[in-house]
């Protein structure tokens, strides 16, 4: 179904380079890093990104092929779990707003994971009205000169760079004096401080800028523009938090599940209902998610986008809340309320209580629920925005 | 990994054009509506072009049996497109229950019949309530006399009054038998049913003898492969019903105003239908998935047909209950045809199994027993 021009690259034809990539790199003599920057220079990163840049121009969807042969042949992966904001958002930011000095100096280092990147865009006063920010940005030669408060920035305490959307014009409405950068998170006047959340712990962080300097050859897009970038961001955001190919009973569902078949002791009947309803979403919404994959594919995306991440957070609160529910006297108790600041988000490796808990923040992180329904309500059904009363007036004129 | 393809191929959109354009000119809404209490529910004529013309009767029958050679995917797009129009035709008592029942039935007398069916110059009804769902024991309803005939009542059959054959589950001395009797051997009396276009009756049989079709577990196979097949093809209808209540609802509240605005404006309607349409691209997702591995025999094809109508039969109620709701008054009037499709979609939920009959069977199925 895949629509394949004759210049596009062949499955059989990845699984040549990735044999002459493992050949010349043998994975077990060859030193991470070293194989991880020999795999992005084969074009054999992100099949989907240009030739010189990590891929191949190749079809998004041959990338499963790469990747599974790579597996096969135990190599070692970039760790995406860690670098996930990089990947899923910088990256294509940079991609497609970037110059190309901006793609050589910066989408190598990130694939790779040797440098963590952070997205600086929530504040305290701007979270689901983004546009409304108010970290200013102002001119100085080729620089600009940064003040303000970034809020829930996750990663911030491990990476080395971030995107950061700043006001660079008050005088007009909000969502045109915005500029989008990229920002050394070493720069002198960069103060990451901890935010320990719910389940204790601190995966995300406040971020002061006190007269940071960002060079003018750091802005991603044009003076101005910086709403339409942060758009891109967040669109990919939504992809990259809802997506991934699942087996059955492949994430939450399964270890859900799992409790279930091992602990007979535990069952009740109201449960029982309970777990066969969310198994069912569950693989409702596995199946969205493959066919969204599949029409992707085939070059025709369709809007399940904007539901996947929607489907994706009720359905974790849900099937934890019950997880917690089911443990039974076990639910009561939790492992450990240390804060620790950790670098990655591990929903498995913890017991039910942190599951429930840690979910409640996907209906939250990378536009609410809520948010969610409007964009679904107004770009898929079409149906009427609500009345704006913040549209044509200078954002430094807006009631705060 | 899924293998089936999830979307909809060049092929079945063909398909859902033409009889999508068929049931424009010959089945708005309002057309179904006003003849409901004419005496006349089913639209026959329409049912012929169907049938014969574009081919529907025999769409997942092969060609050397008698029909299209198609699969039950395209199958499962005319019960969406059907669903969509709550067209009343005997689709699913006649094309989907008795040609699934008979297609992999042995012997000359079953393959004239399905032959006729698929050509659409007969029609069928299964002799078993619509209730039946495929989890259920072989009924005993109908009972095998020892001089052949058949004998036993049984209500809430799909599709019957139009039928001129009986497709008849029967309990034999020697256990499950299926029989094919002349609908004219029968007493078939029409029920006032919940849903207007669909019909019910009651089948009396008293000491008619009918061609035995199957005998064992033959028999047996045969009725729970239509109810299977039926399940997984009704979640194709009720995705369809609660589309068409969906596109209804978002273009009545884009345009009905109240406080000086549109009603669809206010978020709280909004939040309703972007829920509702979640629940849609989930239930076409299932039922895709449901159709396109009951077709291909699939292994987890059981886990996929319950799955679908544990889902898409609680969407289509709802779909159909908000669409009655934020249409306000209009919505409760017999003049909107929006009470067709919740009368459908309440129906259907009990039809071919309850949803949580279907999520039983599921939880043996993927081993997550009850207590
Ligand atoms: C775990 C986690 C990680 C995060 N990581 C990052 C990160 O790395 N980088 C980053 O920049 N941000 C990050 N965020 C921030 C996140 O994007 C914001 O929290 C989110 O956009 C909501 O903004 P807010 O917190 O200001 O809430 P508000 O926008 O004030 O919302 C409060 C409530 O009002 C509702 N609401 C707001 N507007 C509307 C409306 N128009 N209609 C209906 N309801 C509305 C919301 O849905 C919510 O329920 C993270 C958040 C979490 C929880």
């Amino acid at each position: 179904m895949t629509k394949q021009s004759d210049t596009e690259i062949t499955a059989e034809q990845l699984r040549e380079h990735v044999a002459t990539l493992l050949a010349e790199h043998d994975p077990a003599r060859t030193d991470r890093l070293d194989f991880l920057r020999a795999r992005f220079d084969a074009g054999l990163a992100w099949v989907h990104f240009p030739v010189g840049l990590g891929g191949l121009d190749a079809p998004r969807a041959l990338q499963s092929v790469v990747d599974s042969e790579l597996a096969r042949a135990g190599a070692p992966d970039n760790q995406p779990r860690k670098i996930g904001i990089g990947l899923g958002m910088a990256a294509p930011t940079i991609l497609a707003f970037g110059t190309e000095e901006h793609k050589a100096r910066f989408l190598r280092p990130l694939w790779t994971g040797e440098e963590v990147w952070c997205q600086l865009f929530s504040e305290p006063g701007a979270g689901s009205d983004l546009a409304s920010l108010a970290t200013r940005a102002v001119r100085d030669g080729s620089d600009w000169i940064v003040n303000g408060q970034k809020v829930w920035t996750s990663s911030a305490h491990t990476a080395s760079w971030a995107i950061i959307v700043l006001r660079t014009d008050p005088d007009v409405p909000k969502h045109e004096g915005m500029s989008y950068f990229v920002l050394d998170m070493t720069a002198p006047g960069v103060e990451v401080r901890p935010l320990r959340q719910i389940t204790g712990e601190a995966e995300f962080n406040e971020v002061f800028l006190t007269d940071v300097r960002i060079p003018d050859s750091q802005r991603l897009g044009e003076i101005g523009q910086g709403w339409q970038v942060a758009r891109t961001t967040l669109m990919n955001e939504r992809v990259a938090i809802g997506g991934g190919a699942l087996p059955r009973e492949g994430g939450m569902i399964g270890r859900l599940a799992e409790q279930w078949r091992n602990n007979p002791e535990l069952r009740a009947p109201d449960l029982h209902d309970r777990l066969m309803r969310l198994w069912v979403s569950a693989e409702a919404t596995r199946l969205v998610g493959e066919r969204l994959r599949q029409q992707l594919a085939a070059g025709v995306p369709g809007p399940e986008g904007s539901g996947a991440k929607l489907a994706f957070a009720t359905l974790n609160q849900a099937i934890s809340g019950l997880e917690v529910e089911l443990m039974g006297e076990q639910g009561l108790h939790y492992s450990d309320w240390t804060m620790r600041r950790p670098e990655t988000v591990d929903f498995f490796g913890k017991d039910a209580g942190y599951r429930y808990l840690r979910a409640k923040g996907n209906s939250i992180e990378g536009g609410t629920s809520e948010v969610l329904r409007n964009v679904i309500a107004e770009r898929v059904l079409g149906l009427p925005s609500e009345p704006r009363v913040d549209k044509d007036i200078p954002w430094k004129d807006l009631p705060r | 990994m899924t293998s089936a393809n999830l979307l909809y191929t060049d092929v079945e959109d063909d398909l859902r054009a033409s009889v999508r354009d068929l049931l424009s000119t010959h089945c708005d809404p309002t057309d179904v509506l006003a003849t409901r209490e004419s005496g006349q529910p089913y639209f026959l004529e329409l049912w012929r072009k169907l049938a014969v013309e574009l081919g529907v009767a025999g769409l997942h029958v092969p060609e050397r049996q008698g029909g299209q050679g198609g699969t039950l995917r395209e199958t499962a797009v005319i019960a969406e497109e059907l669903g969509r129009s709550v067209a009343p035709v005997p689709f699913l008592g006649s094309t989907v229950l008795c040609t699934s029942a008979l297609l992999g039935v042995p012997g000359s007398a079953a393959a004239t019949l399905l032959e006729r069916l698929a050509a659409g110059t007969a029609t069928g009804a299964l002799v078993a309530p619509l209730t039946s769902g495929p989890a259920g024991e072989f009924p005993t309803a109908i009972r095998v006399s020892a001089d052949g005939g058949l004998h036993g009542t049984v209500s809430s059959v799909v599709d019957a009054a139009v039928a001129d054959t009986l497709i008849v589950p029967a309990l034999g001395a020697a256990g499950p038998e299926l029989y094919a009797v002349p609908a004219s051997a029968a007493t078939i009396t029409p029920s006032t049913a919940l849903d207007l276009t669909r019909g019910i009756a009651e089948i009396a049989l008293s000491g008619a003898s009918g061609e035995q079709l199957a005998t064992g577990a033959a028999a047996a196979e045969a009725l729970n492969t239509a109810l299977r097949t039926g399940a997984a093809i009704l979640a194709s209808e009720q995705l369809g019903i609660a589309q068409w209540c969906l596109d209804e609802t978002v273009r009545y509240v884009s345009q009905r105003h109240q406080f000086g605005r549109p009603i669809g404006s206010f978020q709280a309607l909004k939040h309703r239908l972007a829920d509702l349409w979640l629940e849609i691209i989930s239930a076409r997702a299932v039922a895709r998935y449901a159709a396109d591995r009951i077709g291909a025999d699939a292994e987890d094809a059981s886990i996929a047909v319950a799955t679908a109508q544990s889902y898409c039969a609680e969407v289509a109620v709802h779909a159909a209950e908000e669409c009655i709701q934020l249409h306000g008054g209009i919505g409760m009037t017999w003049e909107h045809p929006a009470h067709l499709f919740l009368k459908r979609a309440k129906s259907d939920q009990l039809a071919l199994g309850r949803p949580g009959e279907h999520r039983r069977t599921l939880s043996e199925l993927v081993d997550l027993p009850t207590c």
